[in-house]
């Protein structure tokens, strides 16, 4: 069983990538989890087709405590029987987000929903590494591989780098490692060549770079992936590309994060951001 | 330097030396020899900072300053333990801060009342459970006359909006609802709890009571919690003295009359340490001079007394001399009594807010020496007040660790040791008599005229009880 760990900017398109992704690796045949670390709770949908699951913590406030929660009530089966889960938590601005997404992941762990026969966990965590609880899924014993979505965007890779920096401090205490930049393009100028040279100054590959295709935004308004919405469609190929890398990755490493003076030095030399003196 | 000073010095050094280094030269700032007329530099103690980790602290937190000192005794608020259920249980009642009134009716001090915060409460916010109990504790106790919402460590973590529940409660129910931002990890010790409880009364409570008729001799007593009584023995006191009591600061006291002590002439303190943070508001805000006063021992009572009716007219100042005339009998019959039992005993005395100070002058009165004095969470001005009333080359301590209470009690040989609970059984096991000088030991009262003879008879029960002996030789 291999567990990942999604992260990336808020809104770079995390969850519809995992979940493309996913569908692909089920597809071919692998059994697959996903667990939505994210207290807006849409990591699942485009598998479940529905609009939002019960999540663990709501139900657990429904029930009164964790401990009365059963595991198929929360634990439900989408597209080609991928597993999923939902941390859920608070709506924004109370409580602790962080706390919730502790308190899922070890019920899920103590009530057994990572069984043995299960290929890949997949986590798909909120933005960035706010708190504790969201490096909860890098913490020992859980996810020890990392993907980090990005784009062009100047926003993007600065977040990337910075989710570098808790990854090396959990590679260090524990054995997480970074597995590579999955590009989510935005069509910047130079994408491919930006995230490239990003990849390498991370000490890792670009593993992928996914072309932007308005056909997952129509899988999407339909509930669905774009391999199960249109399974022949290029897009759905290149989903399949990035499962088939993904899968077969062997290249995972220690990040070496970047000063903010050398990302920007990085985005000058590729002329995307004018120097102070010229401007 | 006196050689009382240097002999000090040197055995605080000696104590010291088992420290590691860092932990040596922070702790030889907290510690010194007294020198009563302030000369040498060197013998000031250095105070109200983050205690070393490591060694073991005495201290308690911001929350058991704001909830189980300034708030807790307040008889009609309700006062919530906001958070998970522990601080609240094992703070709850432990002060001893009695009240007259009817528990569960009128008056709540000796009730836990807590939100209970449970894991989900953590993740979603505990401000719903707090906006439905406030609901119910209006429904079970109508006669509440406030609620005191006490935070505890995880309200400050996840960012609960208390004082927004609170100002949507107080137009519902009708009362004062006080948030109190007391969180546990805030400050070096309960004396910011102290500070942010003030805080709390001075902006919900002081100043919206009404009081119809004044006199020039209403006072408001301020600092004084009422530990086995000693507000009661207190007030008493400033009553016979011609003062009109308006207000007890918060031993026994009530919203009402914490609400207009604004209305006072003259504020007397008694704990400086907790309250003289609304004593200087109300002298900024409403001009209301205050005075500090001590009640421990005949000594220290009739300067206070004297003191206290320096401020008013002639009346009060030949009360004053009448009062003290009265007593003085009744005083000098308890002195005649123990002191024969107590002259030349040595006390160490190791507490919070006051006492390590204001209890000196009731222990000379009996005939015994304070050798060695310290506050849990004093300041500067605490100690400035401590050492002209202690004795050349006796020791100051300030956030004593246990070990070095114990190296202390070891070298200076007491014949009795006033500190806390945690502190307690440590000299019981090693025979030395020990007094709990935070709750009086279940007595009281010690304030006033009153409370010196209870003191008298405790020391002398305590320091000359054969039981010690008893341990002593079984080793």
């Amino acid at each position: 069983m291999r567990q990942i760990a999604i992260y990336g900017k808020g809104g770079i398109g995390k969850s519809t990538t995992t979940q493309n992704t996913v569908a692909a690796l089920a597809e071919a045949g692998y059994k697959c989890m996903i667990v939505g670390c994210d207290p807006k709770a849409d990591a699942t949908r485009l598998i479940l087709n529905r609009k939002a699951q019960n999540t663990v913590m709501d139900m657990a406030r429904e029930k009164g405590t964790v401990e009365d929660l059963e595991i198929d009530e929360v634990l439900l089966h989408g597209f080609k029987g991928v597993k999923c889960a939902e941390s859920g938590g608070p709506e924004p601005g109370v409580g602790c987000a962080g706390r919730g997404v502790i308190t899922a992941i070890n019920f899920l762990e103590e009530n057994g929903a990572y069984n043995e026969d299960t290929d890949f966990v997949f986590y798909d965590v909120l933005g960035d590494v706010v708190c504790g609880g969201f490096a909860m899924p890098i913490r020992e014993g859980k996810a020890k591989e990392i993907y980090i979505v990005t784009s062009g965007e100047m926003m993007a890779m600065y977040a990337a780098n910075n989710i570098s920096r808790g990854v090396l401090k959990y590679a260090q205490s524990g054995g997480v490692r970074l597995g590579g930049l999955i590009c989510n393009s935005r069509k910047t100028d130079k994408e491919y060549e930006l995230i490239s040279e990003l990849a390498k100054r991370l000490n890792t590959q670009m593993i992928h770079f996914v072309p932007r295709d308005n056909q997952v935004q129509r899988a999407e308004l339909r509930r669905k992936t774009v391999i199960e919405y249109s399974p022949e469609h290029a897009q759905a190929d290149e989903y399949r590309a990035l499962a088939k890398k993904m899968a077969e990755n062997k290249n995972l490493v220690i990040p070496t994060p970047m000063a903010m003076d050398e990302l920007e030095q990085l985005l000058m030399d590729f002329g995307i951001m004018e120097s102070e003196a010229v401007a | 330097m006196s050689s009382a000073i240097k002999d000090t010095q040197k055995m605080i050094d000696e104590v010291l030396s088992v420290y590691p280094e860092k932990t040596k030269k922070d702790r030889a700032k907290h510690l010194a020899a007294n020198d009563p007329s302030g000369s040498c530099s060197t013998c000031q103690v250095k105070s109200n900072v983050k205690s070393r980790p490591g060694v073991m602290t005495v201290r308690g937190c911001a929350y058991a300053g704001a909830k189980g000192v300034v708030w807790g005794p307040v008889k009609d608020q309700i006062t919530i333990s906001h958070g998970p259920i522990g601080c609240g249980q094992y703070s709850w009642w432990s002060r001893r801060n009695y009240y007259n009134g009817i528990t569960g009716v009128d008056t709540f001090g000796t009730m836990h009342i807590t939100t209970d915060y449970q894991e989900r409460d953590i993740v979603y916010g505990g401000d719903k459970n707090l906006a439905a109990a406030l609901n119910e504790l209006k429904e079970l106790f109508p006669l509440a006359k406030s609620v005191g919402i006490l935070s505890e460590c995880p309200v400050g973590l996840i960012g609960d909006d208390i004082e927004a529940v609170s100002k949507k409660a107080v137009k519902d129910l009708g009362m004062p609802i006080v948030p109190v931002r007391c969180e546990g990890f805030r400050g070096v010790s309960q004396s910011l709890g102290h500070h942010i409880a003030n805080d709390t009364i001075r902006d919900h409570i002081l100043g919206k009571g009404k009081l119809e008729k004044t006199t020039p001799y209403d006072v408001a007593l301020i600092g004084d919690y009422n530990i086995g009584g000693d507000a009661w023995a207190s007030r008493k006191m400033l009553e016979e003295l011609g003062l009109r009591v308006i207000a007890q600061w918060t031993g026994d006291a009530s919203i009402n009359e914490m609400g207009m002590a604004h209305k006072a002439k003259l504020n007397l303190i008694h704990c400086y340490r907790s309250m003289n943070y609304i004593c200087r508001h109300m002298e900024e805000t409403y001009g209301i001079p205050w005075t500090e006063f001590n009640f421990f021992g005949p000594t220290k009572i009739y300067e206070s007394l004297r003191k206290i009716a320096s401020h008013f007219d002639d009346k009060i100042k030949e009360n004053a001399e009448k009062m003290i005339e009265k007593y003085r009998p009744v005083m000098d019959a308890v002195t005649a009594k123990f002191r024969p039992r107590l002259e030349g005993k040595k006390v160490m005395l190791y507490v919070g807010g006051l006492r390590p100070r204001h209890t000196i002058g009731a222990y000379e009165d009996l005939g015994m020496e304070v050798v060695a004095s310290g506050y849990e969470f004093g300041h500067n001005d605490d100690y400035k007040r401590t050492y002209p009333d202690m004795k050349e080359g006796s020791v100051i301590m300030d956030d004593a660790t246990e070990y070095e209470l114990e190296e202390f009690a070891r070298r200076l040989k007491p014949d009795v040791v006033g500190s806390g609970i945690k502190e307690k059984y440590t000299y019981h096991k090693l025979g030395v008599p020990f007094r709990q000088m935070h709750s009086w030991d279940y007595s009281g009262p010690y304030h006033g005229f009153d409370g010196f003879p209870v003191f008298a008879r405790d020391m002398d029960m305590t320091v000359n009880s054969p039981t010690w002996r008893l341990i002593r030789n079984k080793k």
